[in-house]
Parts: C-alpha cells; sequence; structure tokens
C-alpha cells in the first residue's frame, strides 16, 4: 500500500545471513542450454539413425540456427522437402549427409539439388527415468 | 537514416520455417475461426485468391489449384515475430516495432557500410529465424516505406533498396499510387488530387506550407518527409497500452446466458492476465456481444454496457463481476450470439490506484495469487489454472481445424526428425 516499503534484511529470522554477500542464482539451464535465443528451436528425434553416436528416438535436441556448418557437425536438414537429422561432412570440396547407424547410407549434397541446412545441434538431451512418480 | 524492415508474406514464411512441403507453393492462412482469408504466398496471389475473401466462398478454388490451407497459429506467429525482433535488436537499439512483422530501425552514420551492413541484417534475419524480409533505407521514415516496397516487389535488388540519388526517389515513388504512401488513405488521396496533387511525386514537389494551409500539420509533415526532410523519430519508449481489448467469435452459436458468462469471463481473464503483465489497472470496462450479420435469416441484436469499476483493479475476479453485471444488463434471450468481448479502459498504473467511497483498490494478497496464477499458466500452459466462471469445457471457443502445431512454445508439439519406421 502507498506509503510502506520494505527492506530485505535476510532470513526467515530477521537476522542477515553470512551468506547474504556471497548470494548467486541457481544454476540456469537456458545459460547452460541456449546461447542465442532467436535462432535456438527444439526437435525431439524419431529415429535411430545417429544412434551411433549416442542420439536416440526421445531425445530432445537444441537446434542452433546461427552456427555455420562445419566438418563432423550433426545438423538438422532438409533433403527433396524433407528434415533429416545427420552429420554433415565436408572433405576437399564434396559435401555429404552422413548417418551414424549400419542401415543408412550417405546422401552426397550436389550443385541443384533441394538441399537445406535448418540448423546444428548444439545439445541433446535424454531422459533416463522411464515413469515418473 | 532510416531502415524498414518488413518480413515478406510473415504468416505463410512463419509455416514453410516448420513445413518445408509448403515452400514454393500456394498456401494461405484463414483468420480467427477459419473465417476469412488473411495471408497468401505469393503462389497463391498468382493464381487469383485475394486477401479478405471469406473461406467457404473461396474453398472451390483452393481446391482447384491445389492450395494449402493453414487455420491461423497465432501463438507462433508471435513467437516468430519475437524472434526476428530479437535480432534486429542485437544490430542496433534504436529499433522500432511497428507491428507484428514490421520495424523501423536507425541506421545512420554508417557511410558506404550502410547497404553492406542492411545486407547482412537481411541475411541474418533469415539465416537465424528461417524469415525471409525486405528491407528499404532512405533518410526519412516515409521513404523508407516507398523504398521497401520497390526492394519487395523487384527481386532483382536482392531483398534491399536504398534510396540514394534523386533518381532512386522518382523510381521509388513513380511506381506508387498516391493512396499506397504511408499516412495515405483513399479519401486523403482523393482530397489531395483535387488539389491537382495526384501522385506521390507531385505532393512531392508542393509547397509543404501550401498543403498545409489547406489540409493539417500532419499532412504537411508528410509532404516534408517525401520531401527528404525526417519529421518522425524512432520511437523506442513503447507508449503505455490505451485500451486492452480481448474478443472472439464463438464456433458455435451461444444462446445461454450461462454460456456468455463462461466465455466473457474466460477473454476478460486473458485481457487481465496482459493487463498485469503490463503493470496496470482498469478503471472500468465495456462488454458487448452481437448476432451473426452474415445470417439474415437469425433474428438479429448487438449491444454494448460499459461499467465503471468502484476502484480501478487487475483482479481477475474483480473484472468478471463487474463483466458480468454489463451482460445481465443488456441480455436478452432468443437470440443466437456469434461474438462477445470486453475492451478494458481508464488504464492507469498499480501504483496510481486510489480507493473511493464504493470501493478499495486491489489486496496486495490478491494481487500475489494472481501473479501467482499467471506463473502457473505461463509455465504449465493457457488455462492450467482458472477461474471457475470461465468454464471447463468451453463447446462454444472457436474453430481452428487446420491449425500447425506450437513448435516454438510447447515442448508436446515441437518439430519432430527422423525415421520413425525404425526403431534401432
Amino acid at each position: 500500500m502507498a506509503g510502506s516499503f520494505r527492506i530485505d534484511v535476510g532470513g526467515a529470522s530477521g537476522f542477515p545471513s553470512p551468506a547474504d554477500d556471497y548470494k548467486q542464482g541457481p544454476l540456469d539451464f537456458n545459460g547452460l542450454l541456449v546461447s542465442n535465443p532467436p535462432a535456438t528451436f527444439v526437435v525431439r528425434v524419431k529415429g535411430p539413425e545417429m544412434q551411433r553416436v549416442g542420439i536416440f528416438a526421445g531425445d530432445v535436441l537444441v537446434v542452433d540456427r546461427s552456427l555455420p556448418a562445419v566438418d563432423k557437425a550433426i545438423v538438422v536438414a532438409i533433403v527433396d522437402g524433407e528434415f533429416m537429422l545427420r552429420r554433415y561432412r565436408v572433405r576437399e570440396g564434396k559435401v555429404w549427409l552422413a548417418a551414424e547407424h549400419p542401415h543408412y547410407g550417405d546422401i552426397a549434397v550436389r550443385e541443384g539439388m533441394d538441399f537445406e541446412l535448418w540448423g546444428v545441434v548444439r545439445h541433446s538431451i535424454r531422459k533416463h527415468v522411464v515413469m515418473e512418480g | 537514416m532510416y531502415a524498414l524492415v518488413d518480413c515478406n508474406n510473415f504468416f505463410a514464411s512463419c509455416e514453410r520455417v516448420f513445413q518445408p512441403q509448403l515452400r514454393g507453393k500456394p498456401l494461405v492462412v484463414l483468420s480467427n475461426n477459419d473465417g476469412c482469408i488473411i495471408a497468401r504466398s505469393n503462389e497463391a496471389k498468382a493464381v487469383g485468391i485475394a486477401m479478405g475473401e471469406p473461406y467457404h466462398l473461396a474453398k472451390p478454388r483452393l481446391k482447384k489449384f491445389g492450395v494449402h490451407v493453414r487455420s491461423s497459429n497465432f501463438v507462433l506467429y508471435g513467437d516468430m515475430s519475437d524472434r526476428v525482433m530479437s535480432v534486429l535488436a542485437q544490430f542496433t537499439p534504436k529499433r522500432e516495432i511497428y507491428s507484428i512483422d514490421e520495424a523501423f530501425l536507425d541506421v545512420a552514420g554508417l557511410g558506404d557500410r550502410l547497404e553492406a551492413h542492411v545486407r547482412d541484417i537481411r541475411a541474418k534475419v533469415l539465416q537465424w529465424t528461417g524469415m525471409p524480409v525486405s528491407i528499404g533505407v532512405a533518410n526519412t521514415k516515409t521513404l523508407a516505406k516507398a523504398a521497401n516496397r520497390m526492394a519487395k516487389k523487384e527481386p532483382k535488388h536482392g531483398g534491399v533498396f536504398t534510396l540514394r540519388s534523386e533518381a532512386d526517389v522518382e523510381a521509388a515513388l513513380g511506381a506508387m499510387e498516391l493512396q499506397d504512401v504511408w499516412g495515405i488513405g483513399k479519401s486523403l488521396a482523393e482530397s489531395l488530387a483535387r488539389y491537382g496533387w495526384a501522385t506521390p511525386l507531385a505532393l512531392r514537389q508542393a509547397d509543404a506550407k501550401v498543403v498545409r494551409s489547406k489540409f493539417n500539420v500532419i499532412v504537411e509533415r508528410l509532404v516534408l518527409e517525401l520531401q527528404g526532410t525526417p519529421c518522425l523519430s524512432i520511437s523506442d519508449v513503447g507508449l503505455a497500452k490505451q485500451t486492452i481489448i480481448s474478443s472472439r467469435a464463438f464456433g458455435r452459436p451461444i444462446t445461454q446466458i450461462e454460456e456468455m458468462y463462461e466465455a466473457i469471463s474466460t477473454y476478460v481473464g486473458r485481457a487481465a492476465e496482459k493487463l498485469r503483465r503490463d503493470g496496470q489497472a482498469a478503471g472500468a470496462l465495456t462488454v458487448y456481444f452481437h448476432t451473426n450479420r452474415h445470417r439474415p435469416q437469425d433474428k438479429q441484436y448487438q449491444a454494448s454496457r460499459t461499467v465503471t469499476l468502484p476502484a480501478a483493479s487487475a483482479e481477475t475476479a474483480r473484472l468478471v463481476m463487474a463483466a458480468k453485471e454489463g451482460i445481465r444488463g443488456i441480455w436478452k434471450d432468443d437470440f443466437r450470439y456469434k461474438k462477445c468481448g470486453v475492451v478494458l479502459f481508464n488504464l492507469m498504473p498499480l501504483e496510481q490506484v486510489q480507493g473511493s467511497l464504493f470501493g478499495t483498490p486491489d489486496d496486495d494478497q490478491t494481487i500475489h495469487l494472481m501473479q501467482a496464477v499467471d506463473g502457473l499458466n505461463q509455465r504449465y500452459g493457457r488455462d492450467t489454472v482458472l477461474l471457475a466462471a470461465e468454464g471447463i469445457r468451453k463447446d462454444w471457443r472457436m474453430k481452428a481445424g487446420l491449425v500447425s502445431k506450437h513448435y516454438t512454445t510447447e515442448w508436446n508439439e515441437v518439430l519432430e526428425v527422423g525415421d520413425e519406421r525404425r526403431r534401432a
């Protein structure tokens, strides 16, 4: 109400805490996972194509569209109008998309092909608890 | 120097970021309740689909030309807009958000790095958010808008057009009708033409003082802006809202007062959230509802009522009580109502609210409760906690049959990528 104000002096007891001068906020997951918020998107993994690097169906990916695609980056790409999750490879001018699973072959990226790099995977998150509660 | 950044076919482009199969194809987006067409991709424009066409009338042609249709997904569009604006802010703090898909930037002092800088802005927005934009640059906002039009319409400019020389200005203004100039509508254009200023170039040649004597200072400013004298600057301080409006059409007609109470309570709840987010309280509100004008076979009735609160409030319960009082006063049975809404006005900052003989300002504890509720709804999704008055089933909610997912705001609606036919 108008005319009253409060000074925060510490914990429930009202006495100043010796920790007050050292206070930091709790760990912030956004700070850890998101480097460039407007360019960061979330994708959920549906298939086993990247299993060999420990990315499995159900995992959540933090994708950054502002990162450049460099050799060996894990990327979300669009090929022939469809989304794919692959490892981006470039060597001696040749570009291809590789899977990390024996059943999926390489896709060569050629001039004039319907190919777009959608974003680079920064982090993958896996949940290890099967049932809650 | 000002740059006007404008997203290309904004709603359609938002959809295409997450649904690549829609790229290069005719696509339209429908208004709330799937009523009419509010956005078209270039391919849809090319097959003659008009802006604002009612959906049910356009359906046969949409089908004939294979036009894809989406219901509006404002949750997604709002988030994408925030992203674009955020990228722009990284380039300069002197950024004025003009609409959901347009912003003015102050790009003074760049010398011959200006063109490269602006092209860099365009490239970054496209790469980081997936949104294609057009940028017009000139030394006044009005001319920047004209430059933007050129950038958008002429692909040879690569999405950026700068008015540097007299020839550039003549090219941009020469390609426009008077009513296409920012700030000039059809009737003002007609009035100006009567005085012999029938084109943007003609108006630019006019003596600003003479224009002022025939019209007013606003039109004079417009002429000065066309002549290259900036009169409007970047306003980076947002104006406190004057009113907050919340309304929707119903998916099916409402005939019972209890349902109208439920609907109005929901809209009041939404509006009150906006109010609290802005740190304001409302001193009065107007409620209104009406039947469907497009069904002449239905008896027509429209009514509104304004209710003044005993003390300005940001508390949903108090606002709902006032809204229901208003509804009660104008309600008539035996009508099929199509839409209702609420306008909150007499807005003032919460700290300025005073009590009166008739009411006391919101109780601190209640405000804390409301803020806790807002926090829960923000974290767990809209309507996690709501007033019982709003109704749980809400059968009257609007149709959005063809809406895409909330790819960027809901965990269980994010993009999914991968070959799901295979387990391992």
